[in-house]
């Protein structure tokens, strides 16, 4: 039994570990490749301050700030997805497809929308607050969502159903919104409903890294009831679990997370979809394990597909959504097949 | 759902001509009102006593008739297209635009437009009929490959992840020939260019869509009822779903080229006159027909009245229509047995 654990146990550092490197590598290579290319010694010279002044600015001012919002948000994305999944006993669920990323899409539009004339959209108290913003929508969609739902208690596949529906009755919302807008604004918004890192700056990571900082370990200490709640809801509440308590304490960090992630890289479906069921297969079912496991892949796919939709078609850029679309729905749609 | 009559027939057709009376009604509004009102007077006259040199007569006979009668049209090809699709897979939640098949037509056009732009209306026709079909083949791939079939909860999430990975795609090669625009509006769903041409195409290849609805219709009754059932009686179900799918393909097909993506009147349509007419589809198509183009004229005068003088995408005004109705078919065919 214990040798059984101390292998476990083993395997999942070494898989931090190999993803850590993953990320660290995929990290310089997104630093190197854009419009212009900066080799990875010139990256190393110019973050220790050895680089030409053109170098540093591309790097501090535009690429650093975008790829660690890629890694925060395909972390946070993921570990949504991963609670989600694990609350609603469905493999299906995810912030995207339940509605959620496009609720707090549509708040964020809204607040754009009434407050453009007043702030300056980079601003500094517009950054902060926009994750609140985008927290109201993603709330008020997944408390629609669960009312909704919810006859004689939630089954897993009505939920998905209803999270549909109000996916599309939030995005016919939000197209009449934006032909509203001028055209800047416009564009801006379909860029960024695409799901796309857009203004990356540093403010936008220093408002969403105390999100990340503070929910994700809230999560991984949390897991334990996450396990629980595979046994069914009767055996969890033997073991003493308050089940509705714990349920709704998991719900709101998985809706808190996806909102701010939404607030800063707008609408990118699947990721929280597939990262867990990546991480399930090669962890195992520990909700312990899964969630570290699913934060380092999160991270890690964003960046990639960031760094794809910078590159493939450029100078035009790619927005990353549409790139974890289309890396992604094949996996989706296997999963769908091989579903009872 | 029970049905509301069940036996007259005189009902029905008294149901049915109320509907069309209406609808005549519905268009003649909808050519009256508009950025600038035309009085109904002067809309009989442009109709039947058309003086070119009078701007009323023909800002109605260019624009405003021409628009109403393809929405009309489309209306009735898309609630068809539902009608049929949700007979032969006995799936409520079936209709063009949830399983993907509106943006399999869309990413074909997109493809138009970027590699071909100067490309006929009868050749776009032709792509977006050929996307569409692309989008079905993948759909009943899927189906016909996954573990258990294609349940009506499947079927609707299959439709969502075809048709965001589609969508994705044709965002891809939108944003690289700088489409974006022209795209965005498009998808939305909108009848602003709908002329005459329009008219022409749609009826064209809705005379054949249409009639081979009909004439299949008395089978896709004895198909609704189960394919055990269809395959003792003798019919040749395999025949019927091949020309269901052509019908559907050619009259989505056609109504996508023209007014893009218009949500949800494929399923809510069939639903309500099921609910009115019974089981039979020799009812339920014609009604379907009518009760679609209803529908969308009437949704197309919303949106070019909600925020005049501009137009909202009727495709949103379809969309939340739809929505509480979707809504309420999920909850009650989603979940209660499973």
């Amino acid at each position: 039994m214990n040798t059984v654990k101390t292998k476990k146990r083993n395997q999942f550092i070494w898989m931090m570990i190999t993803l850590g490197i993953f990320i660290i590598i995929m990290f310089f290579i997104s630093l190197s490749t854009g419009v212009i290319q900066i080799t990875p010694i010139e990256v190393i010279n110019t973050l220790l301050h050895n680089g030409t002044e053109q170098q540093a600015l591309i790097l501090f001012d535009f690429r650093l700030p975008g790829i660690v919002l890629a890694l925060l948000i395909g972390a946070m994305l993921a570990v949504s997805g991963t609670i989600l999944q694990g609350v609603t006993q469905n493999d299906l669920a995810d912030p995207g497809i339940l509605g959620i990323n496009t609720g707090a899409g549509l708040a964020v539009v809204l607040y754009i929308y009434f407050f453009q004339d007043m702030l300056s959209l980079t601003g500094i108290q517009s950054i902060f607050l926009m994750p609140f913003a985008a927290l109201i929508g993603a709330i008020f969609a997944a408390v629609l969502i669960y009312l909704l739902a919810w006859r004689s208690g939630i089954n897993s596949i009505r939920l998905v159903l209803v999270g549909i529906g109000v996916n599309a009755g939030f995005g016919a919302i939000l197209t009449i919104l934006q032909l509203r807008m001028d055209p800047q604004n416009y564009r801006q918004v379909t860029v960024w409903l695409a799901g796309d890192i857009w203004n990356a700056n540093w403010n936008f990571v220093l408002a969403l890294l105390p999100w990340a900082l503070l929910l994700i370990p809230i999560a991984i200490y949390k897991a334990k009831a996450l396990d629980v709640f595979n046994l069914g809801d009767e055996v969890a509440a033997g073991l003493g679990i308050k089940i509705e308590k714990e349920r709704g304490i998991l719900l709101l960090i998985a809706v808190a997370l996806a909102g701010a992630a939404v607030a800063a890289g707008g609408a990118i479906a699947f990721l929280g979809l597939v990262v867990p069921h990546i991480a399930r297969k090669l962890i195992g079912p520990l909700h312990q394990l899964i969630i570290p496991i699913s934060t380092l892949i999160g991270a890690l796919l964003l960046m990639v597909a960031d760094t794809i939709g910078k590159n493939i078609l450029a100078p035009s850029e790619i927005p990353v959504g549409v790139v974890v679309s289309i890396l992604s729905a094949p996996y989706f749609i296997y999963l769908l097949m091989k579903a009872k | 759902m029970r049905a509301f009559i069940n036996h007259s027939s005189t009902l029905k057709t008294f149901i049915n001509i109320i509907t069309f009376t209406a609808l005549v009604g519905a268009i003649a509004l909808s050519v009256s009102y508009g950025a600038t009102k035309v009085p109904l007077e002067t809309v009989w006259q442009a109709v039947f006593r058309f003086q070119p040199e009078i701007i009323a007569h023909q800002v109605v006979q260019e624009l405003r008739l021409p628009r109403a009668i393809a929405a009309a049209l489309i209306g009735a090809f898309l609630a068809v297209s539902g009608a049929i699709m949700q007979g032969m897979t006995r799936n409520p939640l079936a209709s063009p635009s949830i399983m993907g098949v509106t943006d399999g037509a869309a990413f074909a056009l997109v493809i138009i437009l970027a590699f071909y732009p100067a490309v006929s209306n009868l050749g776009g026709t032709f792509a977006s009929l050929i996307g569409a079909g692309i989008a079905v083949s993948i759909i009943f791939i899927i189906g016909s490959m996954s573990s258990g079939g294609l349940t009506p909860v499947k079927l609707a999430l299959a439709g969502v992840a075809i048709g965001a990975l589609i969508r994705s795609i044709s965002s891809v090669i939108s944003l690289h020939f700088q489409l974006e625009k022209e795209i965005g509006f498009w998808m939305a769903g909108g009848l602003d260019g709908a002329n005459w041409n329009a008219v022409k195409l749609l009826t064209l290849f809705g005379i054949i869509g249409m009639l081979i609805a009909l004439f299949i219709s008395k089978s896709i009754t004895v198909l609704s009822l189960g394919e055990d059932m269809a395959t003792g009686l003798g019919q040749n179900n395999t025949l019927i779903k091949i020309l269901g799918i052509f019908s559907v393909l050619i009259l989505t097909g056609i109504s996508v080229s023209i007014a893009g993506a218009v949500g949800f009147i494929g399923l809510i349509i069939p639903h309500i006159a099921r609910f009115i007419m019974g089981k039979d589809y020799r009812w339920i198509i014609p009604s379907s027909a009518i009760f679609g183009a209803l529908l969308l004229v009437l949704a197309d005068l919303v949106s070019r009245l909600v925020n005049a003088p501009f137009e909202t995408p009727v495709g949103a005004i379809t969309s939340l229509i739809g929505v509480p109705f979707f809504l309420y078919l999920a909850r009650n065919s989603g979940g209660g047995s499973k």
